[in-house]
């Protein structure tokens, strides 16, 4: 029995009872843009960075299921323009200076900014006041990128078993704080063996002393766009 | 005596005069003028009107980031400002010294870096005063005007600075703010590709910059009333120099020589600079004034540079670029030549000397293979001391035990100059603006004297051409009588 599909920007895509959008597209090879959505984890639909239209509706398709004869537009001028708005709100709401940034090349927000052609900020900055923490010895915290995909938070409680991080504060006051009483890294049992430590898209948790290590040319993002990198490299990965 | 012009006696009468900004130079600035009703000059000055913050927004970022981020600050030279960090910072990780592969990256990485600013500042901003006079035509003195007149000294004007960034490309990642020079070490190898393709080039640029120091010489020779003497403001040198009293560009001790010639201080290493210089404040300036701390700011200001190093150093270590320091040194009967003018030919004479070292260090096997980072008990502090294309270039950094940047200290290049810039342009003012009608070629005169220096005024670059003057003559009631417009 054939599987139920979707169109995909006029393309045919299989899919699985209960599969999103996002996910039967990956599997049949076509991206969909993404930041908050990682494959060891639940759908988070927070960054909307993988909006697609559907039905005429905008949906987040990291948490639409998919429906058999749905059309669904996702690289289309009108869609990748509302990612593009999205991506320029996350750059001035925190402090994003890729030119001195040691994640530069190896980032997914800069990646991201690169593959929907984000020429400008557009926005005004906030420019907000975000001390670091380096308290830990052997792993960096650099609030000023964070973009509260909550990856951290996620890995930490799902797969850590620790809870270091969370998310405090309601709207724009919304930020990441370390889960101690005293707010410092080093007064948790955070350890840099930790798959926390390992999942940050952006510049924020980082290993300390080889920022730079690794030369232009040999970055991630300058072997192959975030297009190519994103997808599964197996079939066991999708 | 121009020391009096610094500061007028009684300025309520006198009309101002403004050169603002400064053009054919690195970054922004501006000369002001007052002038008495007989067109006397009373006062002249060099305002660094651009506000840096490096030093306080480095404070409390990570150390590693340092000598990519501090780098920023300039769009010309930053290849100085990532290896003065990078040498600071090599004490604080205990990489002292480096491997043998990361010094020389970082050397060819630097003489690269010489080259291409040596080739910028002579052919793109330079030689058109030079080639057409201090007084022709605004419309004729730039670039565009030597291609049209000079065709084959613009063509290898510009080929010697491709050939740099190429060096730099190669060497750094990038031809402008590479990553590759990090605490401890150089995080990539020369490919042979790159050093095959360079290597083909390079006995063509030191031919080239051999043509580029015969040039000068020639200019000066033919002219010495007006290269002898223009600008002329003597001044104590200071310079890195290697133990054995060679030119050494990279790293060294220091070496103060008065301006007749006596070596006042040697072997000052360079991490006591603090014992060694102190930065005095003026009111009129964003811009520090420092001078050797026991001779006191009158008399212990100096000049860094090529001029400086040039004539402090015993000799040059390639053939070619020491043959043609004995002819300057000639030139003169051994007296220290201190003629703004002079700082183009020693300019052109280290361009060569870079040519010769990047083309004997190309085929060293540790560039392209061989351990790239060193590792030891770390330090709290470091100072990295090098000699960017403008002269002595001090960073000095403490790092916390959290890796974070406590607190920075750096002096650039520029700003040892600042007191001597200052004289030259009273020099020039006193000498060739008094009592005389202000032109736009007259007025060039001021910026010809600072061009010589090849000031870094506030570390960034501009595009060439895109800078308007507008000079207003202001009568002694304060009305406006005249005013040169110098568009875009």
């Amino acid at each position: 029995m054939s599987r139920p599909e979707f169109l995909l920007d006029g393309v045919a895509v299989p899919f699985d009872e209960g599969q999103m959008i996002l996910e039967a597209g990956r599997a049949a090879g076509r991206y969909i843009p993404h930041l908050c959505w990682h494959p060891d984890f639940p759908p988070h639909g927070s960054c909307k960075l993988c909006v697609v239209k559907v039905a005429g509706r905008h949906v987040s398709a990291c948490a639409t299921p998919a429906r058999a004869g749905a059309e669904v537009e996702s690289d289309t001028p009108e869609i990748n323009a509302e990612r593009r708005m999205l991506l320029q709100l996350l750059f001035v709401e925190g402090n994003h200076f890729c030119p001195a940034c040691e994640k530069s090349g190896q980032c997914q927000l800069q990646a991201m900014a690169y593959d929907l052609e984000m020429t400008t900020p557009r926005f005004r900055h906030f420019y907000p006041d975000r001390p670091v923490d380096a308290s830990h010895p052997e792993v960096l915290l650099d609030f000023n990128r964070c973009i509260y995909c909550e990856l951290c938070v996620r890995a930490s409680r799902e797969q850590d078993g620790k809870s270091v991080f969370a998310l405090t504060g309601r709207g724009i006051h919304k930020h990441l704080a370390v889960n101690a009483e005293s707010g410092r890294l080093a007064d948790t049992d955070f350890s840099a063996d930790d798959k926390a430590a390992h999942i940050c898209p952006v510049g924020v948790i980082l290993k300390k002393r080889v920022g730079f290590a690794v030369p232009i040319g040999e970055r991630t993002y300058d072997r192959a766009p975030l297009h190519t990198v994103a997808m599964p490299k197996s079939e066991d990965d999708a | 005596m121009t020391r009096d012009l610094e500061t007028a006696t009684d300025r309520e009468h006198l009309r101002r005069v403004a050169i603002d900004p400064i053009s054919r130079v690195e970054g922004h600035g501006k000369v002001t003028l007052l002038l008495d009703e007989a067109g006397q000059v009373h006062e002249a000055r060099l305002h660094i009107v651009e506000f840096r913050g490096f030093e306080a927004f480095i404070e409390g970022r990570p150390y590693w980031e340092i000598p990519v981020m501090v780098q920023r600050l300039c769009g010309i030279c930053p290849v100085s400002h990532h290896l003065a960090a990078a040498k600071a910072l090599d004490y604080v990780v205990g990489a002292v010294p480096v491997t043998a592969t990361a010094d020389k990256m970082r050397r060819l990485m630097h003489y690269g870096q010489i080259l291409q600013s040596h080739a910028l500042h002579f052919f793109h901003l330079a030689s058109p005063d030079l080639l057409f006079g201090f007084d022709a035509p605004a419309t004729q003195r730039n670039i565009a005007g030597v291609i049209a007149a000079h065709p084959d000294i613009a063509r290898q004007g510009v080929g010697l600075r491709r050939f740099g960034q190429s060096v730099i490309a190669a060497t750094a990642g990038k031809r402008i703010h590479g990553t590759a020079a990090v605490p401890g070490g150089i995080n990539r190898h020369l490919s042979a590709t790159d050093r095959d393709a360079l290597l083909a080039e390079a006995g063509t640029m030191v031919a080239w910059s051999q043509a580029a120091v015969q040039l000068v010489r020639r200019l000066h020779e033919a002219d010495p009333a007006l290269y002898d003497r223009f600008g002329c403001v003597p001044a104590s040198l200071m310079s890195l120099v290697r133990a054995d009293g060679a030119m050494e560009l990279y790293d060294g001790q220091l070496r103060l020589r008065a301006a007749d010639g006596t070596v006042l201080r040697d072997g000052v290493p360079s991490h006591t600079y603090m014992d060694f210089i102190t930065e005095a404040v003026k009111p009129w300036s964003y811009m520090k004034f420092p001078y050797v701390t026991d001779m006191g700011p009158e008399a212990g200001w100096y000049k860094v540079g090529p001029l400086a190093r040039v004539q402090n150093c015993d000799f040059i270590p390639t053939p070619l670029a020491e043959l043609e320091r004995r002819a300057f040194r000639d030139y003169t009967q051994g007296r220290i030549q201190h003629a703004s003018l002079a700082y183009h030919w020693a300019r052109m004479i280290e361009m060569l000397h870079a040519a010769e070292v990047i083309r004997d260090l190309l085929p060293d096997p540790d560039l392209t293979a061989g351990e790239r980072m060193a590792g030891g008990p770390r330090a709290p502090a470091g100072v990295g001391v090098i000699e960017a294309p403008r002269g002595t270039l001090i960073h000095h950094y403490w790092v916390g035990e959290d890796d974070l940047v406590r607190w920075c200290n750096l002096i650039v290049s520029t700003t040892h100059n600042n007191e001597a810039m200052n004289r030259a342009v009273r020099e020039v003012a006193r000498r060739e603006l008094d009592g005389r009608q202000l032109t736009e070629g007259l007025l060039n005169h001021i910026e010809v004297a600072i061009r010589a220096f090849d000031p870094c005024l506030s570390c960034a670059t501009h595009a060439l051409g895109k800078m308007p003057l507008e000079v207003r003559l202001l009568d002694a009631a304060g009305e406006c009588i005249d005013t040169r417009v110098r568009d875009s």
